[in-house]
């Protein structure tokens, strides 16, 4: 008798947590659903109201096309720069005991504290009109702000920490055992680096640069304040978006947003494709 | 000498690591670095490897100062601690690295790691991983690695430390065979006295990072040198005032006294003594089985010594018995030395 009663008992905390965990995971469901789901199709079906055909046209207007073309180019240069840095910050940090260390990795969360907007700011306060180095960039004819120039160094500026973030841990973790075993067999800097470093940070570093390429495309505020706006010359996807929307041009703002929500959903496979790898390798 | 540290000193911030750390090892001798932890042992190691450089003093490699000439080209193989394999590395690449750093061809590397993976009985598993291997195969790996490129000096900090009790056993003497064979001067650290004095041809003591004493395990064991030595060899316990002890009415005030189990012997009251005058009264207060023998501690005169028993001697708590205690190690600040019972010796005397 007890031990029915028992097990009634259990069967109703069971179906407790059952209910509980539906509820929490419908939250969740409805919660994505109103909040990027719905959103992102009303991207979809507004870019394709008036047709097909007013998409392509949205789509290959040359102002779009060149937009785009800069975005890839600040994206692309952006995080080659940074997976550059990234790398020598990380190692740098990790791998070497000097003073002022913990300030500088302070420093290079910075990007992820202050607004972009004030980034694009110090930006143009540095290298602009009234920027103390505008000078010295004007004698040797160099421009940046509302310039490609300037629209890459935000792009770098906002993006800067995730590579060097995703990698320190990992490379921390990994001590300095089995690069010093190979330096005294003779190896050199480059070789401990490709053999033995980087096949142990290989699925952070691919993850950090992965996040780091879905920011910079997306960047936004720092790229604003630096770009100037000048259609066909400093304007990112991003800004375009922005003025064919504020031109009440909803059909052909929301078709260039398509493009951007499409790289994003690459990029989300790219992502969850590498952290299937990286789990695959890790139980290896 | 073959290795030869001169004046060694060597410093963490304010903390002294090696304190004019001096000694030299001959050639194709397998040295014990033997201390307790802290005492700067690896650190020893590390600057012999070119891993740490000293603040001041010599280092020699055959006849060569090293201290400038960078780790890798010391031609020194090092086994650390925790074996720092390169995990992503199969167990053939982990031992060819060092020959395809030095640019070897591929046969001659295949030669080469074919050969150490038949030395060290790990035939078939050239592919695994570091993680699939158990620690005591991880270790011979490490080991195989470090002589792949035939280093003229091995290092090993520990080589069994993380290996349990009975397969460390084994290791130990697959080790000494190893290096015997392939006849390379190698030193490794302990901090475990019965590993160093199974291994090792000759011991090196260190203590608060400066060397105490360098010889034979056997004369580092019956001849310690400093009160530390004395103290640490050995399962010593220490005698504060020894005066009261027949026959050792000689030692001077100030003088400590170490005493070892097999200093010790014990009879039972109704047997025979050869050595009356010498022999004190005592009562057995523990008794703890050690496997092959028995762990006894005895009260003489208030001051309790321990000793073993061989499993058929079977004594009882509270049982009085006769105990010998046929020398002590004397020692005070700085000297220590051997004093045989002179109650025993003189017994002796009479009856020769
Ligand atoms: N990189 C370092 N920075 C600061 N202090 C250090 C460093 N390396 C070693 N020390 C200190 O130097 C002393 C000697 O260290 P060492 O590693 O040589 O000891 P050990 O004899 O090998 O000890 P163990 O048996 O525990 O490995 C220790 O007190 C340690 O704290
Ligand atoms: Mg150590």
């Amino acid at each position: 008798m007890s031990q029915t009663n028992k097990a009634i008992q259990q069967k109703s905390t069971n179906s407790n947590a059952k209910g509980v965990k539906v509820l929490l995971i419908s939250l969740g469901v409805i919660f994505i659903f109103i909040m990027l789901v719905i959103p992102m199709i009303a991207v979809i079906t507004y870019a394709f109201q008036d047709g097909l055909k007013a998409y392509q046209e949205a789509i290959f207007d040359p102002y779009t096309i060149k937009a785009l073309q800069l975005t890839l180019l600040a994206t692309v240069t952006a995080v080659a720069i940074n997976t550059v840095f990234g790398l020598f910050a990380a190692w740098t940090i990790t791998k070497f005991k000097f003073r002022g260390k913990q300030l500088l990795t302070t420093l290079i969360d910075i990007p992820f504290a202050i607004s972009p907007v004030i980034a694009g700011l110090v930006l143009v306060l540095t290298f602009g009109k009234i920027g103390w180095a505008y000078d010295f960039l004007n004698a040797y004819d160099i421009k940046i702000v509302f310039a490609v120039p300037g629209i890459i160094l935000a792009t770098v500026f906002v993006t800067f920490p995730f590579i060097s973030r995703e990698l320190i841990p990992v490379l921390s973790a990994q001590g300095t055992d089995e690069e010093e075993a190979a330096a005294l067999m003779g190896a050199g800097g480059f070789n401990i680096f490709r053999k033995v470093t980087l096949p142990h940070i290989k699925w952070a570093l691919l993850y950090g640069i992965v996040l780091c390429t879905a920011r910079a495309m997306g960047e936004f505020g720092a790229v604003s304040v630096i770009s100037g706006h000048l259609r066909g010359k400093t304007n990112t996807l991003p800004l375009h978006v922005e003025i064919l929307y504020n031109d009440f041009q909803l059909t052909s703002a929301f078709a260039v947003a398509s493009i951007l929500v499409i790289l994003a959903v690459i990029i989300l496979i790219l992502r969850n494709l590498i952290e299937y790898k990286a789990k695959k390798a890790g139980e290896k | 000498m073959y290795v030869e540290l001169k004046n060694i000193d060597k410093s963490f911030g304010s903390f002294q690591a090696s304190n004019d750390v001096n000694f030299g090892i001959e050639q194709g001798k397998l040295i014990g670095l033997l201390g307790p932890s802290g005492s700067g042992k690896t650190t020893i190691l590390r600057m012999i490897a070119g891993l740490e450089t000293p603040d001041s003093g010599d280092i020699y490699i055959n006849g060569v100062r090293v201290n400038d000439i960078p780790a890798g080209k010391r031609g020194i193989g090092f086994v650390f601690q925790n074996y720092a394999l390169f995990r992503y590395m199969s167990v053939f690449d982990n031992i060819a690295y060092g020959l395809e750093v030095q640019k070897k061809s591929k046969e001659e590397i295949k030669d080469r790691v074919s050969e150490l993976i038949k030395l060290i009985g790990l035939e078939g598993m050239e592919k695994r991983k570091p993680n699939q291997l158990s620690g005591g195969q991880r270790q011979r790996v490490a080991f195989a690695r470090a002589l792949a490129p035939n280093p003229q000096l091995l290092l090993l900090d520990e080589p069994f430390a993380a290996i349990d009790a009975k397969v460390r056993q084994e290791l130990r003497s697959w080790l000494k065979d190893m290096i015997y064979k392939i006849g390379v001067t190698s030193i490794f650290v302990t901090h475990d006295q019965d590993e160093a004095i199974e291994v090792a041809d000759e011991i090196i003591i260190t203590n608060h990072g400066r060397v105490e004493q360098k010889g034979s395990p056997l004369e580092i064991y019956k001849h310690p040198e400093t009160p530390f030595v004395a103290q640490f060899i050995g399962q010593s316990t220490i005698l504060e005032d020894c005066t009261r002890l027949n026959g050792f009415a000689e030692v001077k005030p100030g003088e400590k006294a170490v005493i070892r189990p097999e200093f010790i012997n014990i009879t039972r009251k109704d047997e025979v003594q050869k050595y009356i005058s010498a022999v004190e009264e005592g009562t057995i207060e523990a008794i703890a089985y050690r496997g092959s023998y028995f762990e006894i501690k005895v009260r003489v005169k208030g001051i309790l010594l321990t000793t073993t028993a061989v499993l058929e001697d079977v004594y009882e708590i509270g049982e009085k018995v006769g105990v010998l205690i046929y020398r002590l190690y004397i020692f005070d600040e700085d000297n220590a030395y051997l004093l045989e019972n002179k109650a025993m010796v003189d017994i002796n005397s009479v009856f020769i």
